[in-house]
């Protein structure tokens, strides 16, 4: 049995989508189909990007925001087919690869 | 009576359904099977199709197999298997079957060699309770009794330690996620017995 090693991710190449650069610390906005009834729209979700898990078409990414005063953290698979759009926001230069730390400070846009 | 066909497992990744949700699947690759012989009721008694699977060196199999594959008129295969079908005569001899044999949505039922666990306790085994780890226990993972006192005796069947696993398990009813044709593969929802690499027998699901 030859090449058997990467057949699960020449399959998976099929699920993978294009997105825009970003790294743990940037604040993006991802747009995700949800359907109500018969109708379909785009939810927008902004936040600060604490991981990327995982590899291939099982990437995960986790954002968090502030909604209504209560830190809200949402994980994403990455190559979902209902995310529509993801939107880099703001890019920051963060050392650490799990910037947990960032769970501590409120007003993120003023990081740095 | 459906069309069975042999693969070897790849392992497991997740799919995005149709309606965008994830779920299990695993990979399973199905190199072609040849048609070897038919077999057919006035001559065999029953109806099917005998196959061969995978490539071997001619001389590695004895005398008798390699004339058998040389009347068909094919290349020796490492593995010779039958496939109950209703209808042998809709296929013939030297024919290749493969992924394409199958489609995306049918269900499949799927034969393998589960792992070997060896000899193994009855929490793993049977799924018995571990014992409380602290206040004054130390026989954790030991079974409890084998039956009562007055009884004098076991009762048959008694769930005990012993050998577990490397016996053959069918998982039913798969639906087949994806058929890739160029690759000879197939995604199927859900797990499928037996290790990595291990050999499956993968059968159309009917009734």
């Amino acid at each position: 049995m030859t090449g058997m090693d990467d057949l699960i991710g020449a399959l998976e190449e099929e699920h993978l989508k294009e997105w825009p650069e970003f790294r743990p610390g940037d604040i993006i906005r991802i747009y995700e189909r949800v359907s109500e009834g018969a109708r379909e729209r785009l939810q927008p979700f902004e936040g600060v990007v604490l991981r990327r898990s995982g590899s291939g078409s099982r990437e995960m990414v986790t954002i968090r925001r502030i909604a209504a005063g209560v830190g809200v953290e949402r994980t994403i698979p990455l190559h979902s087919p209902k995310l529509e759009r993801i939107e880099v926001i703001k890019r920051h230069n963060i050392r650490k690869s799990r910037p947990y730390w960032l769970r501590r400070i409120t007003r993120l846009h003023k990081i740095q | 009576m459906a069309l069975t066909l042999l693969g070897r497992k790849v392992g497991m990744t997740q799919w995005f359904d149709g309606e965008g949700k994830a779920v299990p699947a695993t990979v399973v690759q199905v190199e072609p099977s040849v048609v070897v012989q038919l077999k057919r009721r006035e001559s065999d008694g029953y109806t099917a199709i005998q196959l061969g699977w995978g490539g071997v060196k001619g001389g590695k199999l004895p005398k008798p197999l390699r004339g058998h594959f040389q009347k068909a008129g094919v290349a020796p295969r490492r593995k010779l298997y039958e496939a109950r079908v209703d209808d042998p005569d809709a296929f013939q001899v030297g024919q290749e079957l493969g992924v394409e044999q199958f489609s995306e949505g049918e269900l499949v039922d799927v034969t393998g060699i589960s792992k070997g666990r060896g000899f193994a306790g009855t929490i793993k085994r049977w799924g018995f309770s571990y014992r409380p780890k602290s206040h004054g226990h130390k026989l954790i993972r030991r079974p409890g009794t084998a039956g009562p006192m007055g009884l004098r005796k076991v009762i048959k069947g008694k769930k005990m330690p012993g050998h577990f696993g490397a016996e053959t398990v069918t998982i039913r009813n798969l639906q087949v996620l994806k058929v890739d044709e160029a690759r000879g593969l197939l995604v199927l929802r859900g797990s499928v017995p037996g290790p990595r690499k291990g050999i499956l027998k993968i059968r159309k699901h009917d009734a």
